[in-house]
């Protein structure tokens, strides 16, 4: 099971709580906006990152369970 | 496609014979024609190259009644072809729009231009009723004005706006092809690839492919403007060498330098580089540039590529939909960076500050907007690298005097 991480641009208004709570992943532009270091999230931080998805105010980063495809 | 008035439904019947019937108690099923399609190779002429064919067989295999919604609402300020096919041979895309609609057995059909176009919409409103009085159209045709700004023309800010939104680029997925309008498979056509359609529809796919290479076949319009002789709307064979484009535009009127190919989302080329290349999708991303919606701009030597990009960038910064923090706060950054390099100098470090700006930027909007602008930030500092350099280090160049000549509404239109 991988997890992946995206952000909605549109929904974002740039509070910046996502980049406090995983900065091992998330880093944030001169304006304060989320840039993704990267896509998959290392098991570790997976509980981190649910976190982090859970506690954004406009409900932007969004974890996504990818996963191996059933074949 | 050389008109000069408005094509009426009879005449135009008379040179292209009627419309064939696909479906709907017609001589072949409806797939057939999307087997046809797929044959003749036609990609999409508004900007993206997506094989027509495919994109119908997705939206065909979709879920519900499916729509059709033509895209006349050509956002790029130097393209006129779009407006010109509207304008003079209406027949022809409206056409294309009926045979999308039965090959993918749609319930509903729009075709969308500008909303501040009132000439243009009264034309085609009158298009419309010659069609509906002679029951050419099984699905009716319903006209859209959309507001008219650049970003309005991106496919899923029309569905935005046919679904009643305020015409601005939604997060996708849903894809449109899959929820489009009314939540229903939409299949978004530029209506130059729909005339083609037409064409092709009448003639086969055989016929498509006498023109252009196979890899790219058929002809396709382009917009050639700046420093040529004849500047207009041209019909060229896919692959034909970008010189021989400006040639039939009656060839450079000054010495040029550089030349903006696929428009304002494209890339600039020097003008010796540009010259053999063939005017397609693969061949231009070959050699760096873009076919886009196949716009040329010819700069001469005596333009200063820079301070003609940093106008570009400034309105298209204007232009952004105002949703995604690093588009409404980067482009307008990267425009203040763009211009301080052309107008100001930069004291040695403007060309950092645009690279790092630009690689902020990329790849975080919801639509390509802001990746257009970068692409286009990016190739002119490949392109007029030594320029940059002279005016980062000893400040502007003589031509930031000449006349600006890349169009930007609200200016003077240029061509």
């Amino acid at each position: 099971m991988t997890y992946e991480l995206r952000i909605n641009p549109i929904a974002c208004t740039g509070h910046g709580l996502c980049a406090e709570l995983l900065p091992e992943i998330i880093e944030l532009d001169p304006w304060g906006y989320p840039i993704l270091l990267s896509a998959t999230v290392p098991g570790s931080l997976v509980p981190h990152a649910k976190r982090a998805a859970a506690t954004c105010p406009t409900l932007a980063l969004l974890l996504d369970r990818t996963g191996p495809r059933p074949r | 496609m050389s008109y000069y008035t408005v094509t009426g439904l009879r005449e135009h019947e008379r040179q292209h014979g009627p419309l064939p019937v696909w479906g709907n108690g017609g001589r072949q099923r409806p797939d057939r024609l999307i087997d046809l399609v797929e044959r003749s190779g036609l990609t999409g002429r508004g900007g993206a190259g997506f094989p027509t064919g495919r994109k119908m067989r997705s939206v065909a295999a979709g879920a519900g009644k499916a729509v059709v919604v033509a895209n006349g609402a050509e956002g790029e300020p130097a393209s006129c072809k779009d407006r010109l096919l509207l304008t003079r041979l209406p027949h022809l895309v409206l056409d294309g729009i009926t045979l999308a609609a039965s090959a993918v057995r749609a319930s509903a059909a729009y075709l969308c231009v500008h909303g501040g176009e009132t000439d243009l919409l009264a034309s085609l409103e009158y298009a419309v009723a010659e069609r509906e009085a002679a029951g050419v159209d099984p699905v009716p045709i319903q006209l859209a004005g959309i507001p008219g700004r650049y970003v309005s023309s991106e496919q899923s800010a029309i569905v935005h706006y046919l679904n009643g939104g305020p015409g601005k680029p939604t997060f996708s997925p849903p894809r449109t092809h899959e929820r489009g309008v009314g939540g229903r498979p939409t299949l978004v056509n530029n209506v130059e690839t729909l005339a083609h359609l037409a064409l092709i529809a009448r003639h086969g796919d055989r016929w498509f492919r006498g023109l252009g290479p196979p890899a790219a076949p058929g002809s396709t319009l382009v917009t050639v403007s700046g420093a040529v002789g004849r500047p207009g709307v041209y019909e060229i064979a896919l692959g034909t060498p970008v010189g021989q484009v400006l040639m039939m535009a009656g060839g450079p009127v000054e010495r040029l330098q550089a030349l903006l190919v696929g428009g304002y989302f494209g890339a600039w080329l020097p003008a010796e580089v540009a010259w053999h290349v063939p005017m397609c999708h693969s061949g231009l991303k070959a050699a760096g540039g873009a076919m886009g919606a196949g716009v040329v701009i010819a700069l001469p030597d005596s333009s200063c590529a820079l301070a003609e990009t940093a106008r570009v960038v400034r309105y298209l910064a204007d232009e952004t939909a105002g949703q995604c923090g690093p588009c409404v706060f980067g482009l307008p950054a990267l425009a203040d960076a763009v211009t301080d390099l052309a107008y100001a100098g930069g004291r040695g470090r403007a060309i950092d500050q645009i690279t790092s700006l630009v690689s902020v930027i990329e790849g975080r909007g919801a639509c390509r907007h802001p990746d257009g602008v970068t692409q286009l930030v990016r190739s002119a500092l490949w392109a007029f690298e030594a320029d940059a350099r002279w005016h980062d280090h000893r400040g502007p160049c003589a031509g930031v005097r000449r006349a600006p000549l890349l169009p930007v509404p609200g200016d003077e239109d240029p061509l």
